[in-house]
């Protein structure tokens, strides 16, 4: 059914049709309107989720950590500090190998204080070991909070998964969004099954024990395991809600009239769906470009990227978040595939940090921009200099 | 596709209009954006809200800066805000006010299509107090949506948080804040 509605609220209806078993959430800023739904649902008793408020986000992935390791399914979301101080747990989930899934409202780190969009929120968990998934509207966060579900809790992964979804464009912004019936959704994400649930009291067992350099690193090699198993299970996941949804999710990432593209930019988020807009008007004027647009970014596919971009004259890509005294870590990803392998001009831009916005001129900017750019170029757009 | 920017004050439902015109243009099949624009929020403070409305899936995640159509609610910000600001030559201006459309355009300087209506005023006959719904009511004349289907979604929208008798007087105002945009322009 087609409905009018933020992605806030896209997200909050994925997770009351998948109805988790645990919720734990910080309920005051930088919370989302997303727990505030859920919330209600719980009041209302629409859904019987546990809600834990907890009184800070280290306290909600540490809640996360406890319920999903007693055999919960568990769900959170947080953005930009929220993340910043969830992160010290995120790891910890991600080595106990828990299915926890997460909405990530990406907003800017502080400081200077700010509570708009970009991707330093998602940047700073890149190596946490949550895989990351990015959407391009409040339909694709919904789409893929149902996906994540099945990915997260897939034998061979277990790990978390953050769903971005870009704060304010997407997440205050009201879009249609198509949902599916909560049937069909119940039939999707399925009956939870924990492994070794710590509520299985005849069957003891330790979680999150002590490694020393005896163990350590042979615990860290299983996780990567893990994030190894990712793209088959995404695609096979991708594939059997595509069905479901009739809607077209293929491959690691979208792209979007790229085979005979010239010149590229490759971007994640809601920025794709501005992007588009240009590649259309461009190529009615002749010009040959395209868009990569990553939906997979952890674990990141290295490999099927680099193919799709090999052989274009100039690919621009687009983070839309600093790494000080580097390039950019999209960019880093993309170039380093390209190791021992001709490429083509790589440049940088860094567009849209705390939330300025991107109009589809400065998309144009940067398209013209690729015809004269140096190899490894670190560029600005939108940026009054 | 038609761009819209809604002009008005903190707590007088400018971003409440925005949804539900998307709401009701939705229900006409189109697809549709709305959005307010976020700053520090407090009653009173000037704040604006967009809608983007077309026949085709809307891809752009962008700011609105060159709307079809700008409606001001609050008629003081006609001064402090700047509202025909990136508006096309061959726009709409929807304004409340209890001025006249010449003292609009000679106040404005805007060259393009005006509708005034005074919604405070329809808004206080109607016994509502708020501006907006009038104003919602006009902008459905303007861009020739079928005013039963609007009137269908608003009152099911509202009578999700408010009684039947008042909901009865917002319908009250909307058709009033219709009636005042459809003897101007009809179908933009």
């Amino acid at each position: 059914m087609k409905k009018v509605m933020t992605g806030h609220k896209a997200v909050a209806e994925a997770m009351r049709q998948i109805e988790p078993d645990v919720v734990a959430v910080y309920p005051i800023t930088p919370q989302s309107e997303i727990a505030e739904y859920y919330a209600q649902y719980v009041a209302d008793g629409i859904v019987r989720t546990e809600l834990v408020p907890v009184e800070s986000e280290h306290s909600a992935m540490s809640a996360c950590v406890g319920a999903a390791a007693a055999g919960a399914r568990v769900i959170t979301a947080t953005a930009s500090q929220g993340l910043a101080l969830m992160v010290e747990i995120l790891y910890i989930a991600a080595s106990m190998r828990l299915p926890i899934v997460m909405a990530l409202a990406n907003r800017a780190l502080s400081g200077p204080i700010n509570i708009h969009c970009d991707h330093s929120d998602a940047y700073l968990a890149r190596d946490s070991g949550a895989v990351q998934i990015f959407a391009e509207s409040a339909q694709e966060a919904y789409d893929y909070m149902l996906m994540a579900q099945r990915i997260a809790e897939h034998k061979n992964v277990r790990l978390p998964v953050i769903v971005n979804l870009d704060g304010f464009t997407l997440t205050h912004s009201s879009q249609v969004v198509e949902t599916l019936s909560d049937e069909v959704v119940k039939g999707f994400v399925g009956d939870y099954e924990p492994f070794y649930p710590l509520l299985d009291v005849d069957n003891p067992t330790v979680w999150g024990p002590f490694a020393m350099p005896d163990y350590y690193f042979e615990l860290k090699r299983a996780q990567q395991a893990g994030m190894e198993a990712v793209p088959e299970v995404f695609l096979g996941v991708q594939g059997e809600y595509s069905k479901l949804s009739g809607r077209n999710y293929k491959g690691f990432f979208e792209a979007y009239k790229l085979d005979d593209a010239e010149r590229v930019i490759v971007v994640m988020g809601s920025t794709a769906g501005t992007a588009k807009v240009v590649v259309n008007e461009l190529r009615e004027k002749g010009e040959r470009v395209g868009l990569l647009k990553v939906w997979l970014w952890r674990p990141f596919p290295r490999k099927e990227i680099a193919d799709a971009l090999a052989g274009k004259k100039a690919v621009a890509i687009m983070d839309r978040a600093i790494s000080f005294g580097n390039m950019g870590a999209l960019y880093l990803d993309i170039t380093s595939a390209f190791a021992g392998r001709e490429g083509p001009v790589f440049v940088n831009y860094i567009y849209g940090l705390g939330g300025r916005d991107v109009p589809a001129e400065h998309i144009v900017q940067v398209f013209e921009g690729l015809k004269d750019a140096e190899p490894g170029e670190l560029r600005y757009i939108g940026l009054r200099e | 596709m038609k761009e819209i920017r809604w002009h008005g004050r903190g707590g007088q439902g400018a971003k409440t209009v925005s949804q539900i015109l998307a709401q009701i243009t939705l229900r006409e099949g189109k697809h549709v954006q709305a959005f307010p624009e976020y700053g520090p929020e407090r009653s009173g403070a000037p704040v604006r809200a967009y809608n983007r409305i077309s026949d085709e899936e809307i891809l752009v995640h962008s700011g609105v800066y060159h709307p079809d159509i700008v409606v001001v609610i609050d008629e003081t910000l006609l001064e402090s805000e700047n509202p025909t600001k990136g508006l096309k030559p061959d726009g709409i201006l929807i304004v409340n006010s209890s001025l006249s459309e010449a003292e609009i355009r000679e106040k404005m300087g805007f060259q393009g299509k005006i509708v005034v209506l005074d919604a405070t005023k329809i808004a206080r006959e109607a016994g509502t107090g708020f501006p907006n719904v009038p104003m919602l009511g006009a902008v459905v004349a303007v861009l020739g949506t079928d005013p039963k289907i609007a009137e269908g979604e608003l009152k099911e929208t509202l009578s999700h948080r408010l009684s039947p008798e008042v909901v009865e007087k917002n319908l009250k105002a909307f058709r009033a804040g219709y009636e005042a945009a459809k003897g101007v322009y009809v179908g933009g």
